[in-house]
């Protein structure tokens, strides 16, 4: 049990930490542009495939730093020439507009890639257990992963707190007419910071690309997840994200431990019936299975109790 | 005095008959060509297209009850749909087994009334907020019943879904609804129904008030009214008819799965409504009629169709976010002016620059395509029936040619067409028909 505990805990922290990396540059370019990129987890993917394709070329190492590169650059592209210019339709335009990329992204990968699974190897150098809990051997890169993603976070909050280009960051936040009339660039900071997020989901693509399946579709899965996390978290606020991240990596690591059914724990009480046909399936459903579905579960309570979601003030 | 009032209340009179006359005669117009479509056109190929068409109107018009009339964008409209079909399916078996006395033409109902229902559960969570934080909701509750209906086997059937029989119920007229022509008739009647149900409703005050909200929820409020109220109803009667919708799918194909309330159904009513045009009433019977069609024509003739048709929709959203029916509206003063003409040569410049820029792109993805994903059959391919190898330069290169030098041409008789535009409405004022 303690073993289970422990490795769950890990397992969670790891998941809930590559979901915050994405999550934090998609809260960033929401509370600063106002527009939900619906293309982030397609960042996400494309961090994947193209740390995949390095990785053939060079190996790992590069493609974790290049790969970021890349996704960043093409993300400010595509901020400079197509968001840019839906802006003055409308944050409806701009959510669809990153709706419409999502789709093109995810047929481009396809068309390129393939549909099928690609080999995305983890690197020699940390293919190995790092320590064993009990029986259980904790493989090396997911260590190097929690780290990593940790140590992105860190990185971040330095960042943002600590240095010049943080606090213009921070200040654009709020204030993006203040800090133009200062004399900074405003759109121009808006570009480099949808790049940063778009680089921040990217870096989050290309190290759990070997660990999990490294697929066409991979975006389509995990995209509504985090959207799920910024809804939860409430709406722009980064300490919210972090949170809910933790908060869903974790829900979802250990329901897939717990093998058990309402009729179980009816059972439990002694209480053994046969409910409705219909309702058979939600009675021998156990916790395990509904775990894909949990994090969406938890959004129907939070908008049930709190509609601006844990940390969340603004309503728009 | 009262002779000067007479001959107005007489010409107001002539005018509300003509009016009348205008008002209704659409709907009649609609009718005649419900009913005559099928023996202008009559190969099964078409009743089944037509069939779909009929449903996807239903469809994207109900999505637009939420997105262009009370500005709220889903993206899990499938959910009332397909529950809608599900339940539909459910219902016709239950009604087989027992041989009750009811006919499948009301069936759709059991749709409609479906859709309310999930409608008003699901709406009082999500409609509590506009805006993104509704959209990532709808998202949210699209995929928590997407992912539900793989694990409540026993209702939706898991992978392989839910078949029903829609010969087997009480017939009427001796219909039994066995071939495709006889479901077309059956669609074409409810959609006629929906569609000037969905009309009148933009026609309430209670539409107006959806209106008020989608332009600024807080000044609707100000003025007395709960935003949220409104977009909650708004919500359940689009679910409603999405419902019907469902329920006439289910009944065309006979068989229903989870791919009914998929991320895929939601995101392609979306792209229909929208590339018809949200502005507009008719702009979604517009985008539900091409996106169909192309769904239909363009998968035999590409395989990476799906790509083109999200280019078009970024297209769209990137250069004409009104739509096709916004594009056309915007020619309306000229048309009724009678200086539309003076367009045409610009327009056809433009197009002639368009087609080459077109042919470049869609040579470069087709190329990619064959290199990337058919490298097993070989270099080989054709384009247009042209035959040539993908490994040679000169393919390429005249793909490159077509797409750079089509780019710069479109720029360039760009201002042609400004300029003829401004003409043109320069001459619509003259004659004072334009604004």
């Amino acid at each position: 049990m303690l073993e289970l505990v422990l490795v769950s805990t890990l397992n969670g922290v790891l998941y809930g930490m590559l979901l915050f990396l994405m999550a934090s540059g998609l809260t960033l370019i929401f509370s600063m542009m106002g527009v939900l990129n619906f293309a982030h987890a397609s960042f996400y993917m494309l961090g994947a495939f193209f740390g995949f394709q390095i990785s053939q070329l060079v190996g790992f190492w590069p493609g974790l730093i290049l790969a970021p590169i890349l996704a960043g650059f093409i993300g400010a592209l595509i901020e400079r020439y197509g968001l840019r210019n839906v802006h003055r339709h409308g944050h409806v335009a701009e959510l669809l507009f990153t709706f419409g990329l999502a789709f093109v992204i995810e047929e481009i990968v396809q068309m390129i890639w393939g549909k099928l699974p690609r080999d995305y190897r983890i690197p020699p150098s940390l293919d190995f257990s790092a320590f064993t809990i009990f029986s259980t051997n904790y493989p090396a890169y997911k260590m190097f992963m929690l780290l990593f993603a940790i140590g992105i976070f860190v990185a971040l909050l330095l960042v943002l707190t600590r240095t010049r280009v943080g606090l213009i960051i921070q200040a654009s936040l709020t204030h993006p007419h203040m800090v133009g009339m200062l004399g900074h660039n405003v759109p121009r900071i808006f570009m480099l910071v949808f790049g940063l997020g778009c680089a921040l989901a990217a870096v989050a693509g290309v190290i759990a690309g070997p660990a999990l399946v490294t697929q066409s579709n991979m975006a389509a899965l995990l995209g509504p997840i985090l959207f799920v996390v910024v809804v939860i978290g409430g709406l722009g606020s980064l300490s919210g994200a972090f949170i809910a991240s933790l908060l869903i990596g974790l829900l979802q690591t250990f329901a897939v431990a717990v093998n058990l059914s309402i009729s179980d724990i009816f059972g439990v009480f002694g209480i053994h019936t046969n409910p409705l046909p219909f309702l058979s399936d939600i009675w021998r459903v156990t916790v395990a299975q509904i775990a894909p579905i949990m994090p969406y579960l938890l959004l129907v309570l939070i908008l049930v109790f709190r509609p601006t979601g844990l940390m969340g003030t603004r309503d728009t | 005095m009262s002779e000067r009032a007479q001959t107005a209340s007489a010409q107001r009179s002539s005018g509300g008959l003509l009016a009348t006359a205008a008002r209704y005669g659409i709907w009649v117009v609609l009718a005649a060509l419900l009913l005559t479509l099928p023996r202008i056109f009559s190969s099964s190929f078409t009743f089944t297209m037509l069939s779909l068409m009929g449903i996807s109107i239903i469809f994207a018009l109900s999505y637009n009850m939420l997105l262009g009339q009370t500005g709220m964008l889903s993206f899990g409209h499938a959910v009332y749909y397909g529950l809608g079909g599900f339940l539909v399916v459910h219902a016709m078996n239950t009604v087989t087994k027992y041989s009750l006395p009811i006919p499948l033409p009301l069936m759709p109902l059991v749709g409609g009334v479906a859709g309310l229902f999930f409608g008003v559960v699901f709406g009082s969570v999500s409609t509590r907020r506009g805006g993104t934080a509704f959209a990532m909701i709808s998202l949210g509750l699209g995929e928590l019943v997407a992912s539900s209906a793989l694990i409540l086997r026993s209702f939706f059937g898991g992978e392989e879904g839910i078949t029903t029989n829609r010969t087997k119920l009480l017939r009427i007229f001796d219909w039994n609804f066995g071939s495709q022509i006889q479901i077309y008739y059956l669609i074409a009647f409810w959609c006629l129904v929906c569609v000037i149900a969905m009309y009148a409703l933009t026609r309430t005050p209670f539409g107006r008030m959806c209106n008020a909200v989608r332009e600024n929820f807080e000044r609707a409020e100000f003025v007395g009214y709960n935003s949220q109220l409104v977009r909650f109803f708004a919500f359940c009667l689009s679910g409603f008819f999405a419902g019907i919708a469902g329920g006439l799918a289910a009944i065309n194909f006979e068989i229903v799965n989870s791919g009914y309330v998929g991320a895929e159904q939601s995101g392609s009513v979306l792209l229909a409504a929208y590339i018809g045009g949200i502005g507009f009433f008719g702009g979604p019977i517009i985008g539900a009629i091409l996106v169909t069609w192309l769904q239909v024509m363009l998968s035999d003739i590409t395989e990476v169709w799906q790509l083109y048709f999200g280019l078009l929709f970024v297209g769209m959203v990137m250069f004409a976010p009104f739509g096709i029916s916004g594009l056309l509206m915007m020619h309306a003063p000229l048309w009724r002016a009678r200086v539309l003409w003076r367009l045409v040569p610009a327009y056809l410049l433009a197009l002639a620059a368009g087609l080459v820029m077109l042919t470049g792109a869609s040579l470069v993805i087709e190329m990619a395509y064959h290199l990337s994903t058919k490298a097993a059959d070989g270099p080989m391919m054709s384009f247009m029936r042209v035959a040539f190898s993908v490994h040679s330069l000169l393919p390429w290169l005249m793909a490159a040619v077509l797409l750079i030098g089509g780019y710069f041409f479109f720029r360039s008789s760009w201002p042609y067409v400004e300029g003829a535009w401004h003409d043109a409405l320069m001459k619509a004022r003259e004659r004072g028909s334009a604004v």
